[in-house]
């Protein structure tokens, strides 16, 4: 119903909602470059300062935008969305956040198109600057790297959701009103972006040798027994927060920024994939518009895949290690598999009275004295990987040799009674030893000869 | 005309008021900026460009975005410097309220001075807290990157309700409305005030900086 709007304002209109759809684009996928945007003030405007806004026009981008939006324009039931997702270097992704630029059906008849929409669509856009700032995705983008890369797609047509997980967060950025609909910017995101879910408080361990035995979780605290005296320190203290978001591998540092890294992953990636079903004027949801993006199902528990991190002249463990995010801190740390539970010693003691290792068993008498009595099945053993070894599971690796030759047995020739009866076989035998070596004094004495 | 009114609190530790102070204004002042305005002739005008930058806080898990403009940094980071350390001085628990607000200027015939109309005031109530390890700290720079997030989007939510502007002024009354000193933006004029509160809750001094080079004296 814009039959009281005349073709100009119609026009201006039009142009206004293209351009600005294009900024929106350009706003958000810069601001997920992985770096600082600074751009300068200019008294003396020039002709591409839509919106008297000083906002780069990256042109690949521009070239996706315009490609998704097909000559047409965000309207009512076309919305456009721009959507942004992490990719890992193992090649796993996971949606982040999709931002909608959508068109609802309440018109302001009255408004001015040409100043006050114009200067509103102005300050949406600064809203868009501000906002995209302060979203989850932001702080991951600017540590992207080695480990993982953001990815942008856009498309045209019906807003998705489902691939942002359970329980997404909206943020409305702002409204402006026209006479021909309302248009609205708002980005939902992900918030089950936690990886591990919780922080933890770490403590030196207390004694001085420094040697760490195994290591104990229990009730979700992480402690270790020492080498020399075996005491049962904590070294670590499960201290939860909502919503801490780590990403594995990547602990700050400065991140890696290239010049145009969209361009980079498309070349990488294959390609940033963008909405094929777009160019089709009907609001079908895209469907296989990328092959190389999983998305995790709402139902199932977000599952991780991480890399052992292994100390330094360690070989590089080839395994990995799956689990859930769902509270089970220190999982790395936990028995890998079922079936080397089974097998493990350490887990499954010999069902001898004795312990095994006189080191087991101070363990546990350790244990009850300074935990108070708490249930042994709380405790998860840990395999002792002392520094410098090889991390393959071999029958006698380095860490039960330790282990198992801790307390070697006594030397037979050290014990008092073999010594005093090998002292007196000694003095008998000497005079016939003597014989025998002024014997053979020729012998030693070239053997000496060789030496010198 | 009604003066709009909107209260942020924020409660940060003493070596976060600075960041977490000009991460607040510089959003509100973003949206209160405009370009410089270029009159031509015949009454018409174009408006400048504004530029915008990301700035990294050192002691806050967070990045504000501000107007390019040097000029305009520099006096909002003085008004909040001043305000720190008045709340370092005044030996009180570390709470005050720095106040950011937009006025119009409404000419009045000689004797009277310029009558100063608010349209839109925003107060930031600051609690400053001791932290007493460097854990605490670390947790700290975080929930507070959080909470300034979400004051953002508090900001962002008020502005885009575009409830009462100042009409386009005339070349002429351009004054009256916007800080014409700036050579880079025009933000509407505005003056920054703060005021610290005292363990027993009442004000103790109000301190009024006026920030504004013309204020019109008899």
């Amino acid at each position: 119903m814009d039959s009281d709007l005349s073709p100009q304002d119609k026009k201006d209109l039009d142009k206004f909602i293209k351009f600005f759809a294009l900024k929106t684009v350009q706003v958000i996928v810069q601001a997920r470059l992985g770096e600082k945007i600074n751009t300068c003030s200019s008294s003396s405007p020039t002709g591409s300062d839509w919106f008297n806004l000083a906002i780069k026009d990256i042109p690949e981008v521009t070239h996706e935008a315009k490609k998704a939006l097909a000559g047409q324009l965000p309207g009512i039931g076309r919305s456009m969305c721009v959507e942004i997702s992490l990719k890992t270097s193992e090649g796993d992704s996971m949606e982040l956040e999709t931002w909608c630029l959508e068109m609802n059906e309440k018109c302001d008849k009255d408004i001015k198109v040409s100043y006050t929409v114009y200067n509103r669509l102005s300050l949406l856009l600064k809203s868009l600057l501000a906002i995209t700032r302060v979203t989850p995705a932001y702080k991951l983008s600017r540590k992207q790297g080695h480990d993982y890369v953001i990815l942008y797609r856009i498309y045209f047509g019906d807003v998705q959701l489902t691939g942002l997980g359970e329980g997404f967060q909206t943020v409305r950025v702002g409204i402006v009103g026209t006479p021909i609909g309302t248009i609205t910017l708002s980005c939902a995101y992900r918030t089950n972006l936690a990886l591990m879910s919780s922080r933890y408080a770490l403590h030196l361990p207390v004694c001085k040798c420094w040697a760490i035995n195994c290591f104990e979780l229990h009730n979700h605290n992480l402690y270790a027994t020492c080498v020399c005296c075996f005491d049962l320190t904590e070294v670590a203290k499960y201290v939860s927060l909502p919503n801490q978001m780590v990403v594995p591998g990547k602990e700050g540092g400065v991140p890696q920024v290239p010049a145009q890294p969209t361009h980079g992953t498309a070349a990488e990636h294959g390609r940033i994939p963008s909405c094929p079903t777009g160019q089709s004027p009907q609001p079908a949801p895209p469907t296989s518009c990328s092959s190389e993006v999983k998305t995790v199902s709402p139902s199932d528990a977000l599952e991780t895949t991480f890399t052992r991190k292994v100390g330094a002249f360690v070989n590089k463990a080839t395994t990995q290690v799956t689990t859930t995010s769902l509270d089970l801190p220190f999982a790395a740390f936990a028995p890998r598999a079922y079936d080397l539970q089974e097998n493990d010693p350490m887990v499954h003691p010999p069902p001898s009275p004795a312990p095994s290792s006189p080191l087991q068993g101070s363990l546990h008498s350790n244990t009850s004295s300074h935990s108070g009595g708490l249930p042994q099945d709380d405790f998860v053993m840990v395999d002792f990987k002392p520094a410098f070894s090889k991390d393959d599971l071999l029958p006698m690796d380095l860490g039960t040799f330790y282990k198992e030759f801790q307390n070697p047995p006594q030397l037979a020739s050290l014990s008092i009674d073999v010594s005093v009866q090998s002292m007196a076989e000694d003095l008998d035998s000497l005079p016939e030893k003597l014989a025998i070596y002024e014997k053979n004094i020729d012998e030693f004495d070239a053997f000496v000869d060789t030496l010198q | 005309m009604n003066c709009r009114s909107e209260v942020l609190e924020v409660s940060v530790e003493g070596r976060q008021v600075d960041e977490a102070m000009l991460a607040l204004l510089h959003t509100i002042l973003l949206h209160r900026s405009t370009g410089k305005f270029l009159y031509k002739k015949e009454g018409t005008y174009s408006i400048g460009t504004v530029g915008t930058q990301d700035v990294d806080c050192d002691f806050i898990d967070f990045t504000l975005v501000r107007v390019s403009s040097d000029e305009l940094d520099r006096v909002i980071r003085k008004a909040v410097a001043e305000f720190k350390d008045a709340l370092g001085n005044s030996g009180s628990d570390g709470m005050g309220q720095i106040s950011l607000e937009f006025y119009q200027k409404k000419k009045s015939r000689w004797p009277f001075s310029d009558e100063c109309i608010p349209w839109e005031v925003w107060s930031i109530k600051v609690n400053v807290v001791n932290l007493a390890n460097e854990q605490e700290r670390q947790i700290c720079r975080e929930k507070v990157g959080e909470k300034l997030g979400e004051k953002v989007i508090n900001i962002v939510e008020v502005i885009n309700r575009h409830e009462y502007l100042p009409k386009m002024p005339t070349q002429s009354e351009v004054d009256n409305v916007f800080d014409t000193s700036l050579k880079d933006v025009q933000p509407y004029l505005y003056k920054i005030t703060y005021q610290i509160t005292d363990s027993l809750g009442t004000s103790v001094s109000t301190t009024m900086r006026r920030l504004i080079k013309d204020t019109l004296a008899l």
